[in-house]
């Protein structure tokens, strides 16, 4: 437990993906098992305890401490597993007593009726120092926020056996906690898990950005186009083992979309489909803002499922009966999805459409007239693509349509994490509108990401030489930079007081060139964008 | 009596570590906040008026500087002071007062913990201790700093690539920092941020060795490749800080006890190293004095005073302004 309470906190002030990767590593090289088999079951959201609840850590710590004292640490803390971990007094330590390792924590919570719980826990709590009783605590409650995601655990877990993170994933979901085969392949002491009738993940082919290159190059013969939906790829498995809808980075999602994974019921015996998850308005895919209330829904309500009804627009067929497809060409793969749907006329479920042209200048200008707003853009697939996990560059491409862009006032900055956080590299800007008091500019969004270095280093040397006030870590500027914000969409949103939101908004160009008070008006933003909203 | 100056021994016609310039200050230890400029008449440890000195300047530490070592003993106005070792930074005391037979002590800041780089905390039992009450809350108890040391160096072997650039105060806390590091049989160079080399030379004129140190400021980003940098914590999350190479941001605090107080500052690594006492040192050490009113300076002091009501001891809030737990402040901001 010592360990991976050491772990758990210095993963949850670090930024850095390098470190997060680098910190896991040296874990899982120096724990043993089954220790860090539960500690990636822990990541990996595997471990719940149902008897151990908020109020129990509550009740343990009032029987220790005076209640006043109690109240005014809780306040100051802020969280209450936190708080009973500074809290508890550090035992007196006897030889024999040694912090518990996290496996026989885990076995214990599991095995202990709930009634002998609180006398468990306290003996723990004291023979542990306060790391060790924070993790005891928030692993107990379900609340580890371990400052990793699963899938970060198993890239350094791979990094570790000396293959992609795509092989674990692949035998990831026919395993369970601790993992013991896992880490024998891993470490080469044994053959890779099998994963049988298990309804596992299979990585998924994504495609490339077509930025950059050239489309005279290629014959559209050999290319077949998609349309590019606005949702998020998903991926539908049913083996006799059970059903499952994983999203691309294989988080299991099928309890927030109960409407999609019961219609896999009626799919046969072993098929793994590739498709986009959209929320449905009858035939049409609606915006991605109704996906995203879905997306928002741990469980979602009657209402919401009938409102919001999800469906899944089929890209490709992996595996059909149990026959894995994916070394078969896309156009071969492409009939059999095709015939695969005419026979089962799955519920919920639509095909992608494979869209005729006879050359690229046709495609492109049907890419820009496509402004449906389930439409991100096109994809275009070689007809002999076979089914590759990864991104492999040149077998299929995504064909963004160009990206919205508004004029926009930079108002506040805010360092950013990690390597940026000497850097003001968080930038709020807003539009004019007419206020009570005359012109004024009102946010309409935040944007991080899309300057260079060196514009970051301008960007950056020009809050600090032009603040006006500050709040806390945010510095207000002068009103006196027009960064030209691009956007994927723009949405109404209650939560904005200019009443609009933007769908990933980022710095395209600074324009220095401008000035400000000739930057875009709300009005005629709204005007442009979300008319038809 | 607390005054807007700040405590005022009636009978004896001095302040103890006022805000504003007074005619006789006596001053409990070098910090800026106790430590302040133009009084007239300045008592102190040796220590604390050379760091006076070497702060604000000779002309601006005093106009008459009277020397008082521990345990020596002058009479301002009838009463008898005398300065006790407090633990908090070299030369921190304790103000000892004697008058009419009663004892009163002000203990400034202080703590119980062992520190390398200053006398031990001396319990004067009194009929009225002053006290701070800057962590005065059960969740404040202190990891051993050998085990914080430990954590910090298990970093730097463990990403030799990086520079762990540790944010410390640089008056006390960085000197224990460097002992610690020493005594933990740390022996490699330790890299300064320029604000920080005059104290850590006057601790060492003080007779207090910290080892070979060098100035970061100058060095090569590649030279600072697997070492450790301290630095103002000013200073380690901005623009100074893209110097090193990779840094991981650390902070030696007290307040890096709490998750969101090391998450707020951007903080990496948090290293929980105090120089102020922590809960059971504040409780056991009004107890241990022995006095039957305990009065609370600066800090959380309705816990501490809840506390001592339940031990029986009469506890009192003074609700001095002006006073800051030095990991808070950006004193060193230079």
């Amino acid at each position: 437990m010592i360990a991976f309470a050491a772990l758990l906190e210095r993963l949850a002030f670090t930024p850095s993906r390098n470190t997060k990767i680098a910190l896991l590593k040296n874990y899982f090289a120096e724990t043993p098992d089954p220790d860090r088999g539960f500690a990636l079951a822990a990541m990996a959201g595997a471990l719940s305890f149902s008897a151990a609840k908020p109020a129990m850590l509550r009740a343990l710590a009032m029987e220790r401490t005076d209640p006043e004292l109690f109240a005014l640490s809780y306040d100051y803390v802020g969280d209450l597993a936190e708080t009973v971990a500074l809290i508890w007094r550090d035992g007196v330590v006897r030889p024999n007593s040694v912090t518990p390792g996290l496996a026989e924590v885990v076995a214990a919570l599991e095995a202990t009726p709930k009634a002998d719980l609180p006398g468990l826990v306290a003996g723990w709590l004291d023979v542990s120092d306060s790391s060790s009783r924070y993790a005891i605590l928030k692993l107990m409650t379900g609340s580890l926020r371990v400052g990793a995601s699963a899938r970060l655990a198993k890239t350094a877990l791979a990094e570790l056996g000396g293959i992609t993170p795509d092989e674990i994933e692949e035998v990831w979901h026919g395993l369970e906690a601790p993992y013991g085969p896992l880490f024998a392949w891993l470490s080469g002491r044994a053959a890779r898990p099998e994963s049988g009738e298990a309804p596992v993940f299979r990585p998924p082919m994504l495609a490339q950005s077509l930025e950059g290159v050239d489309l005279a190059e290629f014959d559209p013969t050999d290319w077949r186009a998609e349309w590019k939906w606005d949702g998020i790829r998903v991926q539908l498995v049913r083996t006799p083992g059970g059903e499952r809808v994983y999203t691309r980075t294989a988080e299991d999602i099928g309890q927030a979309f109960p409407d999609v994974l019961e219609s896999l019921g009626d799919l046969g015996s072993h098929v793994v489909l590739d498709g986009e998850l959209l929320v449905m308005q009858g035939d049409e895919p609606a915006s991605f803002a109704d996906l995203q209330q879905r997306l928002n829904r741990k469980s979602p309500g009657k209402a919401m499922l009938r409102d919001l009804p999800a469906g899944v627009r089929l890209y490709d067929i992996l595996f059909e009966d149990g026959e894995d497809l994916r070394g078969l060409p896309f156009d071969v793969r492409r009939k059999r999805l095709e015939g695969w749907f005419a026979r089962l006329t799955p519920p919920r479920m639509t095909l992608s459409e494979l869209i005729p042209f006879e050359n690229f200048s046709e495609l492109a200008a049907l890419r820009e007239a496509a402004r449906s707003e389930g439409i991100e853009g096109l994809m275009l697939k070689r007809a002999d693509s076979l089914y590759v996990p990864g991104r492999p560059r040149g077998p299929w491409w995504k064909w963004k349509r160009e990206p919205l862009t508004v004029d926009a006032v930079l108002m506040y900055a805010q360092r950013g994490h990690g390597k940026r956080s000497s850097f003001y590299s968080d930038y709020t800007f807003g539009l004019w509108r007419d206020g009570v008091d005359g012109r004024e500019l009102v946010p309409i969004g935040k944007a991080y990401s899309g300057f260079t270095d060196e514009e970051l280093t301008f960007l950056d040397r020009w809050v600090r030489t032009h603040t006006t006030g500050r709040f806390g870590p945010v510095r207000e500027v002068e009103q006196g930079l027009v960064l030209e914000i691009a956007f994927d969409a723009a949405q109404y949103s209650k939560r904005h007081k200019s009443g609009v939101a933007l769908r990933f908004p980022r710095v395209s160009r600074i324009r220095t060139d401008k000035p400000a008070g000739e930057a875009d008006e709300l009005a005629e933003f709204v005007r442009a964008f979300l008319s038809g909203g | 009596m607390p005054e807007p100056e700040g405590l005022f021994c009636v009978p004896g016609g001095f302040y103890i570590d006022p805000l504003r310039p007074v005619a006789c200050a006596v001053i409990s230890h070098g910090h800026s906040d106790h430590a302040r400029p133009f009084h007239k008449r300045v008592i102190g440890t040796p220590e604390t008026l050379a760091i006076m000195r070497l702060r604000m300047g000779e002309e601006r530490a005093g106009d008459v500087q009277q020397a008082l070592s521990y345990g020596e003993r002058v009479t301002l106005g009838g009463v008898t002071v005398w300065l006790a070792p407090a633990g908090h930074v070299a030369g921190s005391a304790q103000v000892v007062m004697e008058y009419a037979g009663q004892r009163a002590v002000v203990s400034g800041d202080y703590k119980r913990a062992p520190d390398p780089t200053c006398a031990p905390f001396e319990v004067v039992p009194c009929n009225l201790f002053v006290t701070e009450a800057t962590f005065a809350l059960p969740v404040f108890r202190r990891p051993d700093p050998a085990h914080e040391i430990a954590k910090l160096l298990h970093d730097v072997r463990l990403f030799p690539d990086r520079t762990h650039v540790v944010g410390c105060y640089a008056l006390g806390k960085c000197q224990r920092l460097i002992a610690l590091l020493r005594q933990s049989g740390y022996d490699g160079p330790v890299w300064l941020h320029g604000a920080l080399i005059p104290m850590c030379a006057l601790y060492e004129s003080f007779g207090i060795p910290l080892g070979e140190l060098r100035q970061a400021t100058v060095a090569e980003k590649s030279e600072l490749r697997g070492g450790i940098v301290l630095a103002p914590p000013s200073a380690i999350a901005d623009r100074w800080a893209r110097r090193l190479s990779d840094p991981v941001v650390c902070l030696a605090s007290g307040w890096m006890q709490v998750r969101q107080r090391a998450k707020a500052r951007g903080v990496e690594l948090p290293l929980v190293i105090s120089d102020h006492a922590d809960w059971d040192a504040l409780l056991a050490t009004c107890e241990e004095v022995g006095a039957p009113e305990v009065w609370v300076t600066h800090g959380r002091e309705e816990a501490l005073i809840h506390a001592l009501g339940l031990r029986g001891i009469r506890g009192r809030a003074l609700r001095l302004v002006g006073y800051e737990a030095e990991d808070e402040g950006s004193e060193a901001e230079s």
